[in-house]
């Protein structure tokens, strides 16, 4: 005992020296011919790998891209080029705050680029309020949007809340349901973690006004690596459909334990890591048929290009959810550039009331928010595509039952 | 139902057990507590998947061979790293020593594996058929993770029980101050144990590679679970992380299908306060 109360006084000694020293400096000189843009998002730390996939590689190569073109064209047609100042929040929100303060009374950067995460997003929204910067919020996913958006003025949020996710879903597993392909339970299991408490809200009564039945209906702690237990209790149930509202280590999980035990359910949705590119190699290339949150237009040539662009740049295909939404942003905020100039209340004004061509189609937001959202992916032939809405242009008709194992 | 939690609970056991195998070696007999424990199973997980890859090695090839690179890494880690902390300690300085140093290196190698492998989730698919015992399907690779704890922490159990080997570990890890007097060199079992503790690591992070996701910044998970079993069995007591292994994969398997699978944690930090409380020594330690 005494030696785990020593253990304890040194690691928090340990985490205070180590906490005390470790931002990487960035470097701006404010030029004429430049417009300086600053963000802070985890480069270590546990969201490194969530802002590693959807938020940084779209940065540098949206910088990359606009860069090789000679800069971010101006309202009277000059060009100037992008320097940028990056800071690792080391995924702490108390750190990302003071970068995001230095970001703007420091160095006094043009722009601002959000962090990833809600969490993240939410805790800066404040500051960049009182700085007046105008902060496209992506990665951020809650249904206080409306709330946030009407606070904050100058805040933007674009990925939707739990709620529509939930019914997407619900939608889809609806229709099939009326077509007569699936019966009407539903196993679901939630990670007991924002997200998924978030998800399985919505869910709960969408599906039983959809006339669904939850017959198992469980959470886990965040941090569960083995789900043979959860999943041959979900077997046992009875339901035709798999609904699971989890982040990347358990979806993945969730899909070998699945293969690994047979259990092949006619719908089989997973949450967040669905539509990473590496799901296909996780499922042992039987990916065709399971579904995901998010999606992407599969018959957009501008989705393609992009695919294309980041994977030369990258190295790999972006995520099929949260990632070509981010790379819009950026869009958004260079046409915005383009029509009104760097300052914030203009810009601000232009991303709520404007529109924009981007990656993902013609982008109007709706009281600061992205309403026209993919909430229902799909696996087919090896793309993830989106399902739903089904009325969304572009949606793919989903392919029910899955495909066994 | 019962047999059903029974075998899922003892091969869940049997993957908790092996990552705890190393650190209670490493604890028990250098009396380093590493906190980098986690991330060196990381970086022999990144290295299966990298070779199975890069060079299509196969990981059971892999896991096999794993071992005695980590022997040989743990053996330098030691000789450079902590051997200067052991000589100038005194008491129970080492303790924190050791922690405050292995929490840089937490940190060293965690950088290291994000620069080379980046941050992304890492997860590989490799022999997820799913086996029958007694009518209840198990992944063959969890399986195999349960047979190397199985062999791996017997042989260990039985080594230490009665070879001479094991008796020297032992009078090194009870009382290192009086160990000398009998002729044992201190430093150099010292440093065996500590490299074994290495090599299990590695062994037990190339084996959860072969079932479990994982991404560079998810170490503390990994020595966290190690930590709490390590404390359970008793520090330095190998058939005591065995066996407290198990007991957490059956409790949280239990729970899992007959309360909630929301309790697992619960359940796991329940026992282990039980343990703090009433067997501070850990369920098989000596008082």
């Amino acid at each position: 005992m005494v030696n785990l109360f020593k253990h304890a006084k040194a690691c928090t000694t340990a985490f205070a020296v180590a906490a005390a020293s470790f931002m990487t400096a960035g470097h701006a000189t404010a030029a004429d011919d430049t417009i300086t843009i600053g963000y802070a998002v985890a480069l270590t730390g546990p969201n490194a790998t969530g802002a590693g996939i959807s938020t940084v590689p779209n940065y540098r190569l949206w910088v990359d891209q606009v860069n090789g073109e000679g800069g971010i064209e101006m309202p009277d047609g000059s060009r100037k080029m992008i320097e940028v100042v990056e800071y690792d929040d080391r995924s702490s929100n108390e750190d990302l705050v003071r970068a995001i303060e230095r970001l703007a009374s420091q160095d006094k950067v043009d722009l601002i680029l959000p962090p990833w995460g809600t969490g993240a997003n939410l805790a800066i929204a404040p500051l960049m309020a009182r700085f007046g910067y105008p902060q496209l919020a992506v990665t951020a996913v809650t249904d206080k949007a409306p709330e946030f958006a009407a606070r904050w003025d100058r805040s933007f949020w674009m990925l939707g809340g739990g709620h529509d996710y939930a019914t997407g879903l619900v939608d889809v597993l609806a229709q099939a349901r009326d077509a007569g392909t699936i019966n009407n339970k539903i196993a679901a299991v939630s990670v007991a973690d924002g997200f998924g408490i978030d998800l399985i809200k919505g869910a709960r009564p969408a599906f039983e006004e959809a006339g669904f039945e939850l017959v198992y209906d469980e959470s886990y702690p965040l941090g569960t690596s083995d789900f043979a237990a959860i999943m041959s209790e979900a077997q046992a149930s009875g339901a035709d459909s798999f609904v699971a509202f989890s982040y990347p280590p358990g979806s993945f999980g969730m899909t070998k334990t699945a293969q690994a035990m047979g259990f092949n359910p006619k719908v089989f949705y997973i949450s967040v890591g669905g539509a990473f590119p590496i799901y296909p190699g996780i499922a042992d290339g039987k990916a065709d048929g399971v579904m995901a949150i998010g999606g992407v237009d599969g018959t957009s040539d501008s989705v393609k290009a992009y695919f294309d662009a980041h994977t030369t740049f990258v190295g790999n295909p972006p995520d099929s959810w949260a990632s070509a939404v981010t790379f819009a942003s950026l869009e958004m905020l260079e046409q915005a550039i383009g029509r009104v100039g760097l300052d914030h209340g203009d810009l601000a004004a232009d991303l709520s009331s404007g529109t924009f061509d981007t990656v993902i189609g013609q982008v109007k937001l709706e009281d600061n928010q992205l309403r026209d959202l993919w909430t229902v992916g799909q696996w087919q032939n090896g793309a993830f595509v989106g399902v739903g809405p089904a009325d969304k242009a572009g949606a793919a008709a989903p392919v029910i039952p899955k495909p066994e194992w | 139902m019962f047999v059903t939690i029974l075998i899922l609970g003892l091969v869940l056991g049997g993957t908790y057990a092996l990552l705890a195998l190393g650190l209670t070696l490493q604890y028990g007999i250098a009396r380093i507590m590493n906190l980098a424990y986690g991330e060196l199973t990381l970086a022999a997980a990144f290295i299966l998947v990298a070779l199975m890859q890069g060079f299509g090695i196969s990981p059971l090839l892999t896991v096999a061979l794993i071992g005695p690179v980590g022997y040989v890494v743990g053996s330098l880690l030691y000789t450079v790293m902590m051997k200067p902390l052991v000589a100038r300690s005194s008491g129970g300085k080492l303790d924190v020593d050791s922690i405050l140093a292995t929490f840089g290196l937490l940190f060293l190698i965690q950088g290291a594996l994000l620069m080379v492998f980046g941050p992304n989730f890492t997860s590989i698919s490799y022999l997820d058929k799913g086996v029958t015992i007694f009518g209840v399907t198990v992944a063959l690779n969890r399986l195999i993770a349960l047979g190397i704890c199985v062999v791996v922490g017997g042989a260990l159990v039985i080594a230490l029980a009665t070879t001479r080997w094991g008796l020297a570990l032992r009078a090194v890890a009870q009382t290192p101050t009086s160990a000398p007097l009998v002729g044992l060199d201190v430093n150099k079992v010292a440093r065996q144990g500590f490299a074994l503790g290495t090599a299990l690591a590695a062994t037990a992070g190339a084996t959860v590679a072969m079932y479990q996701t994982f991404s560079a910044s998810g170490g503390v998970v990994f020595t966290m679970k190690a930590l709490v079993i390590v404390i359970m069995g008793g520090v330095g007591n190998v058939g005591g992380a065995l066996a407290a292994g198990l007991l957490l994969g059956l409790v949280e398997t239990f729970v899992a299908t007959a309360i909630d699978p929301g309790l697992t944690l619960a359940a796991t930090f329940a026992i282990f306060l039980l343990v703090l409380l009433f067997r501070p020594q850990g369920l098989f330690g000596k008082a």
